[in-house]
Parts: C-alpha cells; structure tokens; sequence
C-alpha cells in the first residue's frame, strides 16, 4: 500500500468492506455486533442541500438538514488487512450512503425477515442493479415461521446464482458462515469474468 | 457566517453547532478521497503540535495506530464530514498520512486472504 508523506517505512493495512443490508428491524447491527471484535461503532454522516439530489430530501420536510447513523463493525484479518462491516442505514431515503458504502466492497449480506420479505426488495434491487455480488441470509428470530431456502428464493423471485443461507444473526458461528457464505459467492463471481 | 450560509442555525441544529464551530463552519474537506474505510496513520514525524486544536490532538492520539476515517469519526463523536475536514489539516500539515487509493474491488488473492482470516474468528 502507497502512502504519501515522507516516512513511507510506515505500514498501513489494506481496508475492505462487506455491507449488510436488508430492511429496518432484520437485524444488521445484531449481526455485526457478533462479528465484530470491537462493540459495535457508529458513526453520523450530515445530509445537506448542497450533498444530495433535492428528489431525496422528500420526507425531510421542514427540515434542512439531517444525520445519517452508521453503524459498524470491524475484524482485523492480519497485520496487513482489516475488514470493516457496515449496517446500511434503514430508511430508504439514505440511497446516497449506499453509493459509498457500496463502492469498492467485497459484497453485501441482504439479511432478510421472512415476516416481511418486502422489506428486503429494496436491497435486492439495489445490488442487483449495481452488479455488486451479495447473498440473502434469512434471519431466524425466535418463534418466526420456518421457510425454506427454496420457498425464500422464490419468494423473492431471485436468481439461482444467488446463494440463500438461513441465520441467526446473534450467533456469531451463524454470522460467520454467512460472512463466508459471501466471500465465496464474490470469489466464485470474480472466477467467472 | 453571515446571510444564506447560516441557514442550518435552527432549532434542529442543536449539537451540530460544536462539531461545526471546531472546523470553523467549512464543510469541504481540502484532501479529496477520504472514504469510510481510508486507513489514516499519525506521522513518526509529526510538526510541533501547539498551534493544533484540541481535536486535531485527540486525533493524533488515535492515529498513534492505522485506523479508517469512520473509526476515528466514531471515537472522536463527530459528523463524518467534520472529521474529513480536521483530518484534511492534519494530511495538509503531514502530520497524518493518508491511503492514497479510492476503493477499488479486492482481487483474489485479497479475497483468499479475508476469507482465512474470517474462518480463524
């Protein structure tokens, strides 16, 4: 890794990053909370005017400006790589964080409530759109109704090469098999250009 | 600040004030391509720090190792942007050292790499 200044002995590690996302309430800080080695962080982006296209500022009315939480995780992999895991936000008026969030990462976790599988389309949509490899994990709360991969994948009207795992996103064994689950998938993605 | 630039002074600003009066109201970071997982690193070489704020020296301290520009954001309490822009004096100054590439999608080798790594957790 290049850095600028004039003491270039100094080793960086290299960043990536995984998204997870789906609709609000399916767990996504839960999972990176039993991932992360550190407590999960957050963070506050500030959506201005100036920062975003004035169709995205509906809903915020009356209001000129507002803060975009991020929550995140972080696994250092070795002492040349860290991974960070960052929760997309949940409204879906935030589509401009997910540019960034997006860019440049290794995939995306679309966690999914089987209670309200339309809460994850947006997700679907969006990765799909972008061509960014993600996987679907469908996050098995207590006393929710059992599904099938299957009966999920067609649900959600998905493509076959898109991998469909069932979770616990408190546990991190069950987290970390996704995690796995994914970096496969964008492995296999990348084998295939 | 005067006129059309002091329009976000509502009510709803509230703690915005103090993270925006640490960077003197700029919004624009001066060093371009500072993302959320950009590694940034205090210099072994840093220049005298008295003229430093105190948040540009809180900075430094965490910095001490490599961290993303999110990590010292959320440690430090602030906005991102606010940080971008303190951390942007700091790289100005060469005080703190920056990754100089913007993400880009990991190779294989890369992939292999985190893929161990996750495993080992």
């Amino acid at each position: 890794m290049v850095f600028v200044g004039s003491d270039g002995q100094l080793t960086v590690p290299t960043a990536v990053k995984i998204v997870i996302a789906g609709g609000f309430g399916t767990g996504k800080t839960t999972m990176v909370a039993s991932v992360s080695e550190i407590p999960p962080l957050r963070t506050e982006e500030l959506l201005t005017e100036a920062g975003v296209h004035v169709d995205d500022l509906a809903g915020i009315e009356g209001k000129d400006t507002t803060t975009v939480a991020l929550d995140f995780g972080r696994i250092t992999i070795n002492t040349k790589v860290v991974l960070y895991l960052f929760g997309t936000p949940g409204q879906n008026r935030f589509w401009f964080m997910w540019d960034e969030l997006a860019t440049g990462a290794i995939g995306a976790v679309v966690l999914v409530d089987t209670r309200r599988l339309d809460s994850s389309f947006p997700s679907i949509d969006f990765f799909e759109h972008r061509g960014i490899p993600f996987i679907v994990a469908v996050n098995c709360f207590d006393g929710s109704q059992m599904y099938t991969v299957d009966e999920v994948r067609h649900a959600l009207d998905l493509d076959e090469q898109i991998p469909v795992m069932l979770c616990d996103a408190r546990d991190r064994a069950s987290s970390k098999a996704v995690l796995v689950g994914l970096i496969q998938h964008s492995m296999n993605r990348l084998a295939a250009v | 600040m005067t006129g059309r630039d002091d329009w976000w002074y509502d009510e709803a600003a509230g703690p915005l004030v103090r993270p925006y009066a640490m960077v003197r109201g700029r919004t624009r970071p001066n060093a371009p391509d500072l993302h959320l997982v950009t590694q940034v690193r205090a210099s072994s070489f840093a220049s005298d720090q008295t003229s430093l704020t105190v948040e540009h020296r809180e900075i430094m301290a965490l910095c001490a190792r490599p961290l993303s520009v999110a990590e010292v954001a959320a440690y430090l309490d602030v906005p991102l942007v606010v940080v971008k822009v303190l951390l942007s004096d700091l790289i100005e100054r060469g005080d703190v050292l920056v990754q100089t590439s913007t993400p880009k999608i990991p190779d294989r080798d890369l992939l292999q790499a985190v893929l161990d790594g996750v495993r080992g957790i």
